[in-house]
């Protein structure tokens, strides 16, 4: 079977475990509400400094959220040792982590689908205009952000106080995730929006030397 | 034994020799005066942080290559003390800031980057804790290794893109750089003698970490052995008794 075709097999297989509890899904939106509606209260931000502070507060609390998300993505599978069942299947390592990845590239795309008109409203910020170029910049962030983190989620599954390892291990590989995001949010934040190119490019080589990454190493990963 | 008491000695005399002619060989700078001599174990505790990291990277590579935990011992060794010549760093950095910038600390690229790649090298350690597994710890923490270590420069170049302060470099850096010849030879005495301490611990914390495994080993057939021996007696006496 090809890759990508098991990939999409598990991706279902994802999707269709989620939406029949939402729980992680909705557990993530509120969080990062919270982090939103914190932030509001410890920087009280006027409408000028709300362009200024608003893309590094949006990207915070995506990080947060994402790490506290992305944990259960393998730990669920060791409940019934149900990563085991999925490694004798004749397909590569390389399926599983990339089904895992869409699914949670999934996952966190609907949280920010949700978050960002909400954060527009509270923080006063118009959308009109620049939505296309924002949804770039969400999708190559996000796609970073779940790459590393459903590798992550793999190797932080098997130790000890993994709800506490996962964001220890991925916020510091991501912060040239977090400084390209919040560059080029802020540049789409501007009196005159215009997309700054140097940062939309670091952000998918980061993208791609991940992903790169993660397709070499995923034999290891998943061995037993 | 003989050739390592012979290498600790010469590697004793060499850092003594480096500390003297840091402070009272070296010239005096125009602008900076004594402070800048902390330049003198600064820079060198740099040089032997990045290449024991270079080595943890190759190690991390190799064992996942090989499986050998000899390499899983030289990934180990390496992040220890890595993050020992970081700290070092890390501490000597801001004592000279103080005086010639007028603060501790700036998010610069550079002493960003160093100090996401000391958090980051904790966290292997850190990782390596939290994994009871002998085979998963080496395996997991050789990936995290690696992914580490490509992070490393584009924490750099983020930050280069964002904002700069650090010195620019001087030994090399164009025009109007360079540094006078008797600066030079002091400056590196001190990258020979540091690189030397660093290599030296670095062998020493490697071999300790071979025992152990060794020693994890033989406790593990002990207690195998031990209840298969408690197995056979207690058969024995069932027959015994029966």
């Amino acid at each position: 079977m090809s890759t990508v075709r098991a990939a999409g097999i598990l991706l279902g297989k994802e999707l269709r475990l989620e939406f029949r509890s939402r729980e992680l899904l909705s557990a993530t939106i509120i969080f990062a509400l919270v982090v939103v509606v914190l932030f509001s209260f410890a920087f009280d931000p006027t409408a000028s400094e709300s362009r200024r502070y608003g893309p590094g507060l949006l990207w915070i609390a995506f990080l947060f959220a994402g790490s506290l998300m992305l944990n259960p993505s393998f730990s669920r599978e060791q409940i019934n040792e149900t990563l085991d069942a999925l490694r004798m299947a004749p397909i590569s390592p390389f399926a599983i982590v990339l089904g895992k990845m869409l699914a949670n590239f999934i996952f966190m795309s609907l949280a920010e689908l949700i978050l960002v008109p909400v954060f527009a409203v509270l923080y006063n910020i118009s959308l009109a205009g620049i939505v296309w170029r924002l949804v770039l910049v969400l999708m190559l962030g996000t796609i970073g952000l779940t790459v590393t983190g459903t590798v992550f989620s793999a190797v932080s599954a098997h130790a000890r106080m993994r709800e506490l390892l996962l964001p220890l291990l991925l916020l510091p590989i991501l912060t040239p995730l977090l400084i390209a995001s919040v560059e080029s949010t802020a540049s789409l934040f501007q009196e005159l929006p215009a997309l700054d190119r140097t940062w939309v490019a670091f952000l998918a080589g980061f993208d791609i030397v991940f992903l790169t990454a993660s397709w070499l190493l995923c034999d290891y990963l998943l061995e037993e | 034994m003989k050739a390592r008491w012979f290498f600790t000695i010469i590697v004793a005399a060499l850092i003594f020799l480096a500390g003297y002619a840091a402070l009272f060989v070296a010239p005096d700078e125009k602008t900076m005066h004594a402070v800048q001599r902390i330049f003198y174990f600064h820079l060198p505790s740099w040089i032997a942080m990045f290449s024991a990291l270079c080595v943890v990277f190759y190690a991390n590579v190799a064992y996942l290559v090989t499986k050998k935990r000899k390499f899983d011992a030289l990934g180990v060794a390496g992040v220890e003390v890595g993050v020992m010549c970081c700290t070092i760093g890390l501490i000597t950095g801001p004592l000279w800031a103080r005086p010639v910038w007028g603060i501790w600390w700036t998010w610069d690229a550079r002493l960003t980057t160093t100090f996401i790649l000391w958090i980051l090298y904790i966290s292997y350690l850190l990782l390596r804790g939290l994994l009871e597994d002998p085979e998963k710890k080496a395996t997991l923490s050789a990936i995290f290794g690696i992914f580490a270590f490509l992070d490393v420069p584009l924490v750099y170049l983020s930050n280069r893109l964002w904002r700069t302060q650090h010195p620019q470099p001087v030994i090399a850096g164009g025009n109007g750089s360079g540094l006078d010849p008797v600066m030079g030879e002091v400056l590196l005495l001190c990258v020979a003698a540091v690189f030397c301490v660093m290599v030296l611990v670095y062998i020493d914390r490697y071999r300790l970490e071979l025992l152990r495994n060794e020693c994890d080993e033989l406790k593990f057939e002990i207690e195998s052995r031990s209840v298969q021996a408690a197995n056979l007696g207690g058969s024995a006496t069932r027959r015994v008794g029966s």
